[in-house]
C-alpha cells in the first residue's frame, strides 16, 4: 500500500481557465453565476447559469483537431495540460505504458450528438454527421488526454451523474495506492449549456430562477456550470524521489448507493460514503475540520446533507466548517466533484477555507457553520469533498493536510 | 366548465400514475395516491400538456393535494381564455 499525493491540478470553469484564477475567484467570493448566453429568454424557463465565456477552441488546439473534440472532451485535455504541467511530470516510455486516466463525465458530448438530431428529426436530412459518435462518447475526455500525453494505461470513464468526478478520483486513488498504477490523472468535465439538455433540466424544475444559494432558508434550486479539473495522483515515494512538490494527500474514498428513489435524496446512504471515506482515511472524526459540501442548493439536498453529516460526525459537526463552492462556479454535474476536491486540495494546502456565496439567512433545516459570505482561514488537518448523484450514487474524497 | 376541469385533471392524474380513475378524487392527498415529487413532475407535465398552460415552478411548489391542483389548473386555464390576459 502506498501513500498518494496530488502533485497538481488543472481547472477551467466559467470562475476562471486555469487553477490559480478559480481559486482566487473562490475565496474573493465572485460568482460566476449570470444570464446565460445563446438561448432566447422565451425558450427556457430559468435564465441564469455558469457558463464559460471568451472560450475559443482555436486558442488552445490545432485546426486538425478541433473537429474531432467536442467542448467537453476539449475541457478535459486543457484542465490534464495545466495539471501536469504543474505536477512536472516528464514522460518516459515506462510511465507512459502504466499512467492510468480515469475521468467523470454525466453526459459526455451530448451536445454533438443533439446537434446530429437537430439534422434528422428538424431540418429532414436523412443522415448525421459522421462524428457523431466520438465526439459525444463519454469516455471521449479520457481518450483525448491518453493521446495527448502518449499514456498507454489502464483508462476509463465513469458516469454517476453529479458524483461522476469524485468516484473517478476514488478509483484512481485507489489504483495507486494498490500499485495498480504509478500514477494518474484523474477528474471530470462537462458541457451541458445545450437547448435539449437545459429543456431537460428546465422539466425536472430543480433549476433555480434565481441564484444558487446553498443552505440557506431562500435557496430556491442548483444553477448549471461547466468546465473540468483534473488531478495528478502520484504515490508518495515516486514524487518525493522525482522532486515534486505534494499539495496534499489523498488518503480516503467512501461509496454507497442509496437504494431509495431514483431523485429524492436519503440521509443514510451519504452518511455511509462519508464515514467509509472516514474508515478508509484512518483519520477520527475529530481530524476533521472542514467539508466541501455537495451543497445544491436543492430543497432536498441541503436539508439531507446537513443530516447525514450529523449522523456522521455527532457533536463534531457543531465544530466543522462546511461550504459549497457550488455557489460560485455553478453545479458541473460530472465535472463538479474534480472541481470540488480541487478546492478542497487547495484549502489545506493554503490554510483558507471557500466560503458559501448567496447566503441570506439560515435555514433550521441546515444548522452548520456554512462559511457564509466570506473566506476563512483556518489550517484544518483533514477534510472530506461530498458527491451525491441523482440515482442515489454517493462518493466521498478525504485530503489530508501534506506538510 | 369547472367540472369539466375537474374530470380532466383526476383523468390526467390517474393515466399519468397508472391508477383506475376512480381511486383519484378530489378529495385525495398525494400521499394516499402514492404520488413522489417525480410523480408531481410527470403529473404536472401532463396537465401542462392536456390545458396547454405553463406551471409556475414556485406556484407548483405550493399545491398540497389534488383539490388545490384543480383549483390552480381552473385558474391558469381561465387566464388564458381570459380575453385581456397576456401570456
Amino acid at each position: 500500500m502506498h501513500r498518494v499525493v496530488i502533485t497538481g491540478t488543472g481547472v477551467v470553469s466559467a470562475l476562471g481557465s486555469n487553477t490559480a484564477s478559480f481559486w482566487h475567484a473562490l475565496l474573493s467570493v465572485r460568482s460566476a453565476i449570470r444570464e446565460m448566453a445563446g438561448f432566447e429568454a422565451a425558450q427556457i424557463r430559468f435564465k441564469n447559469g455558469a457558463e464559460i465565456r471568451d472560450y475559443s477552441a482555436e486558442d488552445h488546439f490545432e485546426p486538425k483537431d478541433i473537429p474531432f473534440m467536442d467542448r467537453f472532451a476539449q475541457f478535459a485535455v486543457l484542465a490534464a495540460r495545466q495539471a501536469v504541467t504543474e505536477a512536472g511530470i516528464e514522460w518516459t516510455p515506462d510511465l507512459r505504458e502504466t499512467t492510468s486516466v480515469i475521468t467523470g463525465s454525466c453526459l459526455g458530448g451530448r451536445a454533438a450528438e443533439e446537434s446530429g438530431y437537430w439534422e434528422l428529426f428538424h431540418n429532414g436530412k436523412n443522415r448525421v454527421q459522421p462524428l457523431t459518435i466520438p465526439l459525444s462518447m463519454s469516455n471521449a475526455g479520457a481518450s483525448h488526454i491518453c493521446m495527448q500525453f502518449g499514456i498507454e494505461g489502464p483508462a476509463y470513464t465513469v458516469s454517476t451523474a453529479c458524483a461522476s468526478s469524485s468516484h473517478a478520483i476514488g478509483q484512481a486513488f485507489w489504483m495507486v495506492r494498490s500499485g495498480a498504477a504509478p500514477m494518474a490523472i484523474a477528474g471530470g468535465s462537462e458541457a451541458p449549456f445545450f437547448l435539449g439538455g437545459l429543456k431537460a433540466w428546465e422539466a425536472m424544475r430543480v433549476i433555480s430562477k434565481d441564484t444558487c444559494r446553498p443552505f440557506s432558508a431562500e435557496r430556491s434550486g442548483m444553477i448549471l456550470g461547466e468546465g473540468a479539473a483534473m488531478l495528478i495522483l502520484e504515490n508518495l515515494e515516486a514524487a518525493v524521489a522525482r522532486g515534486a512538490r505534494p499539495l496534499a494527500e489523498i488518503v480516503g474514498f467512501g461509496m454507497s448507493a442509496d437504494a431509495g428513489h431514483i431523485t429524492q435524496p436519503l440521509a443514510a446512504g451519504p452518511a455511509r460514503a462519508m464515514r467509509l471515506a472516514l474508515r478508509d482515511s484512518g483519520m477520527a472524526p475529530e481530524q476533521i475540520g472542514y467539508i466541501n459540501a455537495h451543497g445544491t442548493a436543492t430543497e432536498a439536498n441541503d436539508r439531507i446533507e446537513t443530516a447525514a453529516i450529523r449522523c456522521t460526525f455527532n457533536s463534531h459537526a457543531d465544530k466543522l466548517a462546511v461550504s459549497s463552492t457550488k455557489s460560485m462556479h455553478g453545479h458541473a454535474l460530472g465535472a463538479a466533484g474534480a472541481l470540488e476536491a480541487v478546492a478542497s486540495v487547495l484549502s489545506l494546502r493554503d490554510g483558507m477555507l471557500p466560503p458559501t456565496a448567496n447566503f441570506i439567512s439560515p435555514d433550521p433545516a441546515c444548522n452548520l457553520d456554512v462559511i457564509p459570505h466570506h473566506a476563512r482561514a483556518a489550517s484544518v488537518e483533514g477534510c472530506l469533498s461530498n458527491s451525491f448523484a441523482f440515482g442515489g450514487l454517493n462518493a466521498v474524497l478525504a485530503f489530508k493536510a501534506f506538510p | 366548465m369547472n367540472q369539466t376541469i375537474q374530470e380532466r385533471v383526476l383523468k390526467v392524474i390517474a393515466t399519468s400514475k397508472r391508477v383506475p380513475l376512480e381511486t383519484v378524487q378530489p378529495d385525495s392527498s398525494f400521499e394516499a395516491l402514492n404520488i413522489d415529487s417525480l410523480d408531481r413532475l410527470n403529473i404536472l407535465f401532463d396537465l401542462e400538456s392536456e390545458f396547454e398552460i405553463e406551471i409556475d415552478d414556485e406556484q407548483a411548489k405550493q399545491v398540497k393535494n389534488i383539490h388545490e391542483m384543480i383549483e390552480g389548473v381552473t385558474l391558469l386555464v381561465q387566464a388564458k381564455s381570459a380575453p385581456s390576459s397576456v401570456k
